[in-house]
């Protein structure tokens, strides 16, 4: 029955972005051990580095290409593939499959798309065809019309009766949708929408209705089951993506749960789907009415959370289902006893709860509705909703205690209950504290009473801790969720005084199992979660050699899939040295939550309290902090001194790199050099210090990650708005100034080291200046342009501090670099994102050895040098400016981008090319539009713009530039600022598709630059016209171009690149 | 108001009352459906019974109103809650629901059944797996203290049955159902399919009526004690009129096909029993309630495993080889759980 292809072709998703970020690791990553396990070959295409997935270990082959039809058809033509897997890497690999399947490449080349026929696809995806195809078998979708101008928009919307919802075809994420109220409105988001996607559809507007989901499979045979079902907290209206989501659904009796199974079954029938998929539904909150609002025919971003919330492996069924195989035939590899072909069923809830960094941006719209904003999610499970949607709202790591005592205040409640904001939740707590009731909160948001009873409960419990702490409320709260701290706040106690009064009322969680058969068979799974509603734990806990891993929590700017990929390397090191391995993380994009990555998986809270309550339990050899990013690193200290045993560096030397005093004059000792900088809490110390090092200077709070609220300050008007900002942040903390240098090249330093001495390492460089933050630079490894002696005086500086502090595992500094000096800028006694960068270019996994050397391992220090390299790695970030209305697309000390992508080339040219188009750049075609900045940057770009000319570029310019290029003998079409009303309107040219690449530099690091620049960014980014706002990689991007054609860039995969 | 459960064993389990303050005893089963507690609990299968809802939030949409249509309470499967008891980890109090018109307490109240949350319902579960269901009793301080009883070991089927013979619906075709504590579905999914049907009780010689086709129930209880049933189908086998069988009919089919039926460890209650077609090797997600079940060992050469559970390989339907008999140990009617083996109704229809 099984007619297996040798040799699969994989397509992943590329760089995490909004609307498609780690959950696609997973789901590749288990399709290829499902094939591995078949004995079949796997060649994975996918550019971003940073996944589990591109690691040694899994696919055969890997290129770190574009996963865009023309890389793709060159790898098929290369590696001759007899079958392609197209529903594992998301959006990005269904539309370029769909590409090359209309293209006839797959014919050309005889490779067969596995599972879901694409046929099928294109009928799920097309709206008008999808919406016919369900009505032929008396199945409701909304009132929609599929148009294809602005002009049939109107006449749509006319017949079907504002408020009416707009989607864009072929996009995720609901990128191009919105809800228009009015006929202007409706133009507006039409034009937009129209930029992205041939096709729109005008669409009823389902407002208040449930939103409900199924995860649907089915073989070949027909056989067709529903995994999970999904209920959104949030009613239609917010994007699924942005709403809080439980499973399974709370709210459905029994004869809407399996009405709408049926339609799911019936629908994924008709339409002919093998494998894996999501179907969406409206369902009216005053009857049984439905709409199917879409299939999803591939793994998505639910499935994944599906997958989590049950325990049932979807992405690896889906793919052994792609083979030939019935469901019948696949074992559940929970229980190893039961077959794959039944439906979960859960004893317990888990809560989906986004999470946004929309306040890392500037203008942003904050409000939520039908285009997703949130960068990552967390999943929380428990016993009961309030249990869970406490533990959640900490997880998300915004600071929140959990529902109330948070020090967030909403002013206006009423507004942000009308108009959703990522902190809608917050203002239903804080007016029920005020004393909303349910039914006025219904009123305003349409969220079900029982999502409202159930926060009404947690308030009320709250109140009551106010005046009693007697075991009876004590356990009360805990099984609603509250944590020892959040009690501790209510209390006027300490954390520490909650924790032992609880202990002291044998107050404790209870662990248990997710088995996929709420406890009907015994299972097989170390799949695991806490909760107060339980009195026995379903594990047992032995006395092997045992190591925590923390992991790193929801996926967010500055912190994603590469700490992933660091815990997951920790953990395999760890088994392979004997360890039993013990995770703990609550991001459900993630391939360490997968069943099988570690011994035991605690999907919990990455939290003081949380942490301890498993160590004391699982009493393991010591907790690795260090492989998580920022939040296990955080926790460092405070276990530490509560007795646990931390490996690798010490908690003190942490705290002495991450103490900002501390860290100052450590490197005044070891006589290492440190831009000027001060700690003030006055506006005027602020003022006299910066006036002393002169501006620029560089603003932040003590004690952040990322920078956030960090601000790069020319002048000292600037200076008096910004403290303002900052003070409002971060009261408890000083403002800490430093010198800003410009035109200072920024330089890093991966590496690890055992007991002070350093082990390997690995230096890489920016390619633009100092400024803008270290994950939104384009890095190159091994550097091309720093010189000898810079990276030897690194080298020096790192060795120094390691045997300063001692450093046991890994670490990460960074630096500035400026006619030959080196200033310290940054030192992380902790793994980077760019540990999984510099380990696959270097072909050295730094993780492996940092793991082995913290549990005290004996390393030989590899002998692996980086002028033996005969390739360059760039690593290049990915912006996600289109999902995020009005924000200005320009980097800065604020990190912007949400993913990245690195990829290979025989020199910089190349390998940036192939990463700038990895990100969704492109050559440019014909008519490129120049704002330079200024005159500094004008003058440096002049040999770029020659080079452009030389190339037959029609150059656009506006004015200062135009004039500039003028002066100098260039020949450029001047155009109108924005604001102008002139007939060669900047934006107007950017919408009209004159212009197909726009160069814009802004002038200088504020963030309030003038309107007319942010017009013609914002433009580009709305428009989907590629843009390059940094003169450094302009410049270079220019270079590559005129070195490389299209057809110059090598299609060779990770292992054909060697040292020579 | 505090409540114990105490198993057979010793094991007590304490919680809140959420019902009735009534002593009672029964067998203690658990079921992993997540949704249709108001059908679940009105289904007569569950007589003697205390049932334990592994799923941990329960009552969040309410019940609804009980509107008889056709001689039928709507949404309901019986005229009244018919499991003894009730477990669940936490009660949920304030439901939602356009369709509710009262909370699960105030019904369960109304119907005089006890009810404890707050228990560990996992961990109730995992003993029950491994132990086989036991049985137990609620109790509450200052009740009188009751003995722990074996309901199994009555005619629960007496106890459920209608009394007297009563027709719905007016089609051509005339279908007689054995009553066991026939689920209202099985009524409906005929009636709806253009059927008569003359519902008899349990014990009912229904032989001398004239009828097309014969429907044995769902019932609680071992099947063997219902002897006159058995002894009643047997004689109707020889007409080889079309003849169906849900669950408790399965077994009984069994038993007058000369077979042998038997108790479950702990029996199959749930939404999600995965069962194959043996003849076209296809799966179907049913939903069930069953202890007991057939020995396929024991039935004649002239019968035929029809569907087995794809978990643990037990018994899901028997078919005579040659003849019109037909029974699922499955509940194709539903009510709870998933509609996909609706189709069997059809397929008895077509033939009567």
């Amino acid at each position: 029955m099984v007619n297996k292809p040798k040799k699969i072709l994989i397509l992943g998703s590329g760089a995490l972005k909004i609307g498609e970020a780690g959950e696609f690791d997973y789901s590749g990553s288990q399709a290829i051990k499902a094939l591995k396990e078949e004995g079949i070959k796997t060649v994975l295409v996918n550019p971003n580095i940073a996944t589990i997935q591109t690691s040694e270990h899994l696919a055969d082959k890997v290129y770190f290409l574009p996963v865009t039809p023309y890389f793709v058809e060159k790898v098929i033509k290369k590696e001759k593939p007899d079958g392609l897997f197209l529903s594992f890497g998301g959006q990005t690999a269904l539309n370029c499959g769909v590409e090359l399947f209309e293209n006839k490449v797959l014919e050309k080349y005889n490779v067969k798309v596995l599972g879901t026929p694409v046929r099928t696809i294109i009928n799920t995806e097309d709206r008008e065809l999808f919406s016919n195809i369900l009505k032929s078998i008396d199945v409701s979708t909304p009132k929609s019309f599929a148009v294809e101008n602005i002009d049939s928009a109107i006449k749509a919307a006319d017949k079907i009766g504002y408020p009416i919802m707009i989607r864009a075809a072929y996009t995720l994420g609901g990128r191009g949708s919105g809800v228009a109220e009015n006929k202007k409105e409706l133009i507006d988001l039409g034009e937009k929408a129209f930029a992205y996607a041939p096709q729109i559809l005008v669409e009823e507007y389902l407002k208040g209705w449930k939103e409900v989901e199924y995860e649907v499979v089915r073989d070949s045979q027909d056989n067709c089951i529903t995994v999970c079902n999904m209920e959104n907290f949030d009613p239609m209206g917010i994007h699924t993506g942005d709403s809080i989501v439980v499973a399974p659904s709370q709210t459905l009796t029994n004869s809407e749960y399996h009405k709408l199974r049926s339609v799911a079954t019936k629908v994924i029938r008709h339409l002919g789907i093998i494998g894996e998929c999501n179907i969406q539904y409206a369902l009216a909150p005053d009857s049984e009415e439905y709409r199917v609002i879409e299939v999803n025919a591939r793994l998505s971003r639910s499935s994944a959370l599906a997958s989590k919330a049950t325990g049932y492996p979807l992405a690896f069924v889906a793919a052994k289902l792609a083979l030939g195989y019935s469901l019948t035939e696949v074992k559940n590899s929970i229980t190893h006893v039961t077959s794959a072909c039944f439906e979960p069923a859960l004893d317990y809830i888990v809560v989906k709860i986004p999470r946004w960094d929309l306040q890392k941006f500037t203008r942003v719209g904050k409000v939520i509705g039908s285009g997703m904003k949130s960068v990552g999610e967390i999943m929380a499970i428990g016993r009961s909703f309030e249990e869970v949607i406490q533990k959640g709202l900490r997880m998300i790591g915004q600071g929140l205690n959990g529902l109330v005592c948070n020090t967030t205040k909403i002013n206006d409640i009423d507004d942000s209950l009308i108009n959703p904001t990522d902190k809608r939740i917050l203002g239903i707590a804080q007016g029920m504290l005020k004393g909303k009731t349910v039914d006025e909160i219904h009123e305003l948001t349409q969220i079900d009473k029982w999502f409202l009873y159930k926060l009404e409960n947690i308030v009320k419990i709250a109140k009551e801790l106010k005046k009693s702490e007697d075991r009876k409320l004590l356990l009360v709260a805990k099984k609603n969720g509250f944590s020892d701290k959040q009690i501790s706040i209510i209390r006027k106690k300490e954390e520490l005084d909650i924790r032992k009064l609880r202990k002291k009322h044998n107050i404790v969680p209870s662990i248990k199992q997710i088995d996929t058969l709420a406890g009907e068979f015994p299972a097989a799974t170390n799949y695991l979660y806490m909760t107060y509603h339980g009195d026995e734990h379903d594990v047992g806990f032995d006395n092997d050699k045992s190591v925590i891993v923390l992991g790193g929590g929801a996926y967010r700017i500055g912190s994603s899939v590469e700490f992933d990929w660091c815990c997951v390397n920790s953990v395999m090191t760890l088994k392979k040295l004997g360890y039993k391995t013990i995770m703990i993380n609550f991001n459900p994009e993630t391939v360490s939550t997968d069943y099988d990555t570690c011994d035991k998986l605690y999907f919990d809270e990455i939290s003081f309290e949380t942490v301890l309550d498993i160590y004391e339990l699982e009493n393991p050899e010591g907790v690795i902090i260090s492989t998580g990013g920022q939040i296990p690193n955080n926790l460092a200290m405070p276990l530490h001194d509560y007795g646990v045993k931390i490996l690798g560096t010490s908690p003190k030397s942490i705290d002495n790199a991450e103490d900002r005093n501390k860290f100052s004059a450590l490197l005044d000792k070891l006589s290492i050099d440190q831009p000027e900088w001060a700690s003030m809490t006055t506006y005027d110390e602020a003022k006299k210090f910066a006036k002393k090092v002169n501006y620029p200077v560089l603003v932040r709070p003590s004690y952040v990650l990322s920078g956030s609220a960090m601000s790069v300050i020319t002048n000292e008007k600037e200076l008096s708005k910004y403290l303002k900002k900052a003070v409002e942040i971060s009261k408890k903390y000083p403002v800490v100034i430093s010198k800003f240098y410009e035109g200072a090249k920024e330089i890093e330093m991966d590496a690890v080291a055992a007991k002070g001495e350093v082990i390997c390492y690995a230096i890489s460089e920016h390619i633009e200046n100092a400024g803008v933050h270290s994950g939104d630079a384009t890095m190159i490894f091994p550097p091309q342009r720093t010189y000898y002696e810079t990276m030897r005086r690194i080298k020096k500086i790192g060795r120094g501090l390691a045997k300063e502090l001692n450093i046991t595992g890994p670490f990460n500094m960074q630096f500035l670099a400026k006619n030959n000096e080196i200033k310290v800028i940054e030192l992380n006694l902790r793994a980077s994102r760019s540990f999984p960068f510099v380990s696959k270019i270097l072909k050295l996994n730094f993780i492996d050895i940092a793991t082995k050397v913290m549990v005290g391992e004996k390393v030989i220090p590899p002998n692996k040098n980086i002028f033996e390299i005969d390739y360059v790695g760039i690593k290049a970030p990915q912006f996600s400016f289109s999902r995020l209305l009005g924000a200005d697309p320009i980097t800065g000390v604020e990190m912007a981008s949400t993913g990245e992508v690195a990829c290979i080339g025989e020199d910089i040219y190349e390998a940036l090319l192939k990463s700038m188009i990895s990100v969704g750049y492109d050559y440019p075609k014909k008519n490129i539009l120049l704002s330079t900045g200024p005159i500094n940057y004008k003058a440096e770009f002049l040999k770029s713009a020659r080079y452009l000319v030389n190339l037959k570029y029609n150059l656009f310019s506006t004015h200062g530039t135009h004039e500039f290029l003028k002066e100098n003998g260039i020949d450029s079409t001047e155009v109108d600022w924005p604001l102008e009303n002139g007939d060669n309107n900047a934006v107007k040219m950017i919408k009209d598709k004159v212009i197909d690449f726009v160069i814009n530099v802004p002038k200088n690091y504020t963030e309030e630059e003038l309107t007319n620049d942010y017009l013609i960014r914002r433009a580009a980014v709305d428009y989907n016209v590629p843009l390059i706002t940094n003169i450094k990689l302009a410049k270079l991007f220019i270079a590559s171009i005129a070195r490389y054609k299209i057809d110059d860039l090598k299609i060779m995969s990770w292992d054909e690149y060697k040292y020579s | 108001m505090s409540a114990k459960l105490i198993l057979e064993d010793g094991t007590v389990f304490e919680g809140e009352s959420f019902g009735s303050k009534v002593n009672v005893t029964g067998e203690v089963v658990f079921n992993t459906g997540m949704v249709g507690y108001p059908e679940s609990f009105t289904d007569p299968s569950y007589k003697g019974q205390i049932l334990t809802l592994t799923y941990p939030m329960i009552g969040n949409y309410g019940v609804p109103e009980k509107i008889i249509l056709d001689d039928l309470a709507t949404k309901f499967e019986s005229d009244k809650i018919h499991i003894t008891g009730l477990i669940v980890s936490q009660y949920v109090s304030k439901y939602s629901h356009w369709d509710a018109k009262k909370s699960l307490s105030e019904w369960l109240i109304e119907n005089n059944i006890p009810a404890i949350s707050g228990i560990d319902t996992r961990k109730l579960t995992k003993k029950l797996r491994e132990k086989g269901v036991m049985l137990g009793k609620i109790v509450f301080d200052g009740e009188e203290d009751i003995d722990i009883v074996d309901p199994n070991k009555d005619i629960l089927a007496e106890l459920v049955s209608c009394k007297e013979p009563i027709t719905y619906g007016d089609g051509e075709k005339k279908v007689v159902l054995i009553d066991c504590g026939a689920k209202y579905n099985i009524i409906r999914s005929l009636v709806g399919r253009g059927v008569t049907v003359i519902r008899v009780p349990w014990n009912y010689d229904f032989n001398h009526l004239e009828f097309d086709g014969l429907m044995i129930s769902n019932g609680p209880g071992d099947p063997k004690m219902c002897v006159s049933t058995v002894a009643n189908i047997k004689k109707s086998l020889k007409k080889e009129k079309p003849t169906f069988g849900i669950c408790f009919g399965n077994q009984l089919l069994a038993l007058a096909a000369g077979g042998d039926t038997y108790k479950m460890k702990y029996g199959h209650r749930s939404q999600n029993q995965p069962c194959i077609d043996t003849e076209t090797k296809r799966c179907y997600i049913t939903s069930q309630n069953h202890g007991y079940a057939v020995d396929t060992k024991s039935l004649s050469k002239d019968w035929k495993e029809w569907f087995v559970n794809a978990n643990d390989g037990t018994n899901e339907g028997i078919k005579h080889k040659t003849k019109p008999f037909f029974t699922i140990q499955f509940h194709p009617e539903n009510w709870p759980g998933p509609k996909d083996t609706e189709y069997l109704f059809d397929k008895f229809v077509n033939m009567l």
